[in-house]
């Protein structure tokens, strides 16, 4: 089984344009970019530009308890999701998250507290790093501070993985639904910027544009809201061999041929030319919406803002078979169609 | 050390979450393993594991300098894998261990094909992104700094997998702490199990590295003396480092294809502890759970286990609370260890290491011992296979990991029909 299906019934997102859903849609589909912030590491002092998330978006949430020595992206994952929840009009109690899992998609991690531990070691020696720093550090931190907020005491797991990994939980999340043990699952991915991450992606040449954060979450459950099936995704091994892993990943998909809305992952690297002629073959006629544009690179993160892009489009009714096309940049490429719960 | 009872009010809301948990359970497919590869300081491959276990080697050594300092740490040692000569340097140790441990799969069974890899680990290829940040702190721009970056990522020691094996299939990584490598050997199953995957590569791997060692020292969770599971004396982990990984089938088309069969996997249970980021409740309710939960996914009762691989990882709340559950569920009549004693702590691969001394303690019926064990913990009384192996007649085992973020997880392995 290559393919798998679900419905989307709530979606929430903090992205550097905002975290209400339909205005960073709107402002997004309009073009709209952010203005971007700089992050400079001390020893070359070679500047990184960044898209930031408004810290406004989440001030309200270093009250709780829960989050009091966390990492940004704990702030941005919660946010979201309890967002994602708020807009199903779901509100969980001890029987309902009994049957409830969480699915968290990562790529980078809690990169600033991980480069702050490891800076202490470096500079001050192994004796002075603060242990209040490491648990943070560990890739399934947030998703644990949300599962605690949200009573989710069954099934919950954290992935790990470039930009594809968005799609990846997606996939495992309709994977646990379709075990018939829970009910439904609060699939959230997240990204927080650090000056050594900036760095990295620079380093990788994979910075073409700037490096976001944030954070994106859906509510999946088997019926009702947005349809989406997303396949399991394809490896390659050298990019390039990436364009036929996309096409034979979106040749898996149904309707991906009928699509009247492509939300792409291009992002100014080597995707976009393997996206777009891929695109070329399987979906010329469908116009493609360069999401990121607006919203930046959030590896975490980023496959499930297009997911979001797209599932608003169709709920909207602007569209009715939105394709969304996802490469990572050394895992896997994947895809995902959204429809209308009717189709 | 007495614990605290769990509410009773809480006490029906676990019986509760067990009934619902009960009648969701369906007729289901059965999941066998047909072939697994193995590398960890017990050894490299099932056959040197085995030796290893049955004579309870204590694999734990200084960390060399040439790995990184631990002079200002507490803890020195670690159990380390000794490198095989002629090692390719631009690869990650960890990419090496997850190549030689698929080879030593498809060695054993070539006509394996999975649809799908599910992989645990923690920190990937660390000590690629720990050089990084070095030469850019230092203002350094070495050539290699590229390839660190792609090294670094949890995902190329699955790719290498697959290209050293010759075959692709879609990732999924699971990074649950230190049950990751149990997680993904149960989502596997479940896959499996309910029909929708027929063959799953799955597994788990992690490798020390100097922030993650450092990480628990400064924790105070790693030890400066022996690692001693269960004990009262016990003063903390040891962390180690390996790769195991499974072919997991569907049992007739196993046996269609005439494939040996190793162990049935049967059963999976799964709990989040929300007490703390890295202390469990102190009730044990998560290692309860995930233990009952397994249980009663494989249809088992406690009296049928004839051996818990326990996670144990010898610090003071990990043992006390486990301890006091499985004291709980299934009496002093079960034999329990923890392997750590003898190889440290793998963190993500741990679960899958387990799994494969679970597996190897099955097919040579012998229980592999907790060594370092002098003094029982009066908290509970338990059956430590205490310092040395014991021949046993073993039909039914439980492999428990437990991880920081509360995450909680045990496997139901039985030996092949």
């Amino acid at each position: 089984m290559r393919t798998i299906s679900a419905a989307i019934s709530g979606m929430g997102w903090v992205t550097p344009l905002g975290a209400d859903l339909e205005t960073v849609w709107t402002r997004a589909r309009a073009g709209a970019r952010p203005e971007p912030s700089v992050l400079t590491p001390p020893a070359s002092g070679t500047p990184h530009s960044y898209l930031a998330v408004p810290p406004k978006l989440v001030d309200h949430l270093g009250r709780h308890p829960r989050l009091r020595r966390s990492s940004a992206i704990s702030y941005y994952a919660v946010a979201a999701g309890l967002l994602a929840l708020e807009d199903a009009r779901v509100t969980l109690d001890v029987a309902s998250a009994a049957r409830t899992a969480l699915v968290f998609a990562i790529s980078d991690g809690a990169v600033i507290y991980t480069r702050k531990f490891y800076e202490q070691i470096v500079r001050q020696g192994a004796n002075t790093a603060s242990p209040l720093l490491f648990p943070e550090t560990v890739y399934n931190a947030p998703g644990s501070h949300l599962a605690a907020m949200l009573g989710i005491d069954g099934a919950s797991y954290t992935l790990v993985g470039d930009q594809s990994v968005g799609l990846a939980a997606l996939a495992f999340a309709a994977q646990l639904l379709h075990l018939g043990e829970v009910d439904r699952v609060v699939v959230v991915g997240a990204e927080e910027c650090d000056w050594i991450l900036c760095e990295a992606y620079d380093t990788w040449r994979l910075a073409r544009r700037p490096l976001a954060e944030g954070a994106a979450a859906v509510l999946l459950a088997r019926e009702g809201g947005v349809r989406v099936e997303t396949t399991l995704g394809e490896p390659f091994f050298r990019r390039r061999e990436a364009g036929a892993a996309l096409g034979r990943e979106l040749g898996r998909l149904g309707g991906a041929a009928a699509a009247d809305l492509v939300v792409a992952s291009a992002n100014g690297t080597f995707i976009d030319a393997t996206e777009a002629a891929v695109l070329a073959l399987l979906a010329p006629a469908a116009p493609v919406w360069r999401v990121k544009d607006s919203l930046g690179e959030a590896p975490g993160a980023s496959a499930l803002w297009q997911v979001i892009a797209a599932a608003l489009a169709v709920r909207r009714g602007e569209a009715r078979n939105a394709l969304v096309p996802v490469l990572g940049f050394n895992q896997q490429a994947a895809g995902a169609t959204l429809t209308p719960p009717s189709a | 050390m007495q614990q605290p009872e769990l509410p009773i009010a809480q006490r029906g809301v676990v019986a509760e979450k067990l009934r619902m948990f009960a009648s969701t359970r369906r007729p289901a497919r059965r999941v066998v393993v047909t072939a697994l590869g193995v590398v960890s300081p017990l050894g490299h491959g099932a056959v040197e594991t085995t030796s290893g276990l049955q004579s309870g080697a204590d694999c734990v050594a200084p960390v060399p300098p040439e790995r990184f300092d631990v002079r200002a740490c507490r803890a020195k040692t670690a159990g380390q894998v000794q490198p095989r000569a002629g090692g390719d340097p631009r690869v990650h140790a960890a990419s090496a261990l997850m190549i030689e441990a698929v080879r030593e799969l498809i060695a054993a069974d070539g006509e394996f094909r999975p649809e799908l890899m599910v992989i645990g680990t923690t920190s990937g290829g660390m000590s690629f992104g720990e050089r990084f940040f070095r030469a850019v702190n230092a203002g350094q721009r070495p050539r290699q700094r590229a390839v660190w970056l792609a090294n670094y990522m949890p995902q190329k020691a699955l790719l290498d997998a697959q290209l050293a094996a010759g075959f692709s299939c879609p990732t999924q990584i699971i990074a649950n702490a230190c049950a990751s490598g149990t997680n993904a050997l149960g989502h596997a199953f479940q896959l499996i199990r309910a029909g929708l995957a027929d063959a799953v590569l799955a597994g788990g791997y992690d490798v020390i590295s100097e922030l993650v060692f450092v990480g628990f020292d400064s924790l105070q969770a790693s030890t400066s003396e022996l690692i001693r599971p269960f004990d009262r004396q016990r003063t903390g982990l040891v962390l180690g480092e390996g790769a195991a990984l499974f072919a997991l089938e569907e049992r007739e088309a196993a046996q269609r294809r005439g494939a040996t069969i190793l162990a049935e996997l049967s059963g999976y249970g799964i709990s989040t502890d929300n007490h703390h980021l890295t202390q469990p409740h102190p009730s044990g309710i998560g290692p309860r759970l995930a233990m009952q939960r397994a249980l009663a996914d494989a249809g088992r009762e406690p009296g049928d286990v004839s051996y818990i691989n326990a996670h144990g990882t010898a610090t003071m709340f990990n043992d006390a609370t486990e301890g006091a559950a499985i004291a709980e569920i299934f009496g002093d009549g079960v034999p329990v260890s923890s392997t750590k004693s003898m190889m440290g702590h793998a963190l993500g691969g741990a679960g899958a290491i387990e799994a494969a001394f679970s597996i190897l303690a099955l097919r040579h019926q012998f229980l592999p011992p907790n060594i370092h064990y002098s003094e029982p913990d009066p908290a509970w009384r338990l059956d430590i296979v205490a310092n040395s192996a014991r021949d046993a007649r073993v039909e039914c085992v439980v492999s428990n990991s437990f991880g920081f973020g509360g995450t909680n997880a045990s496997l139901v392995l039985e030996k092949a029909a």
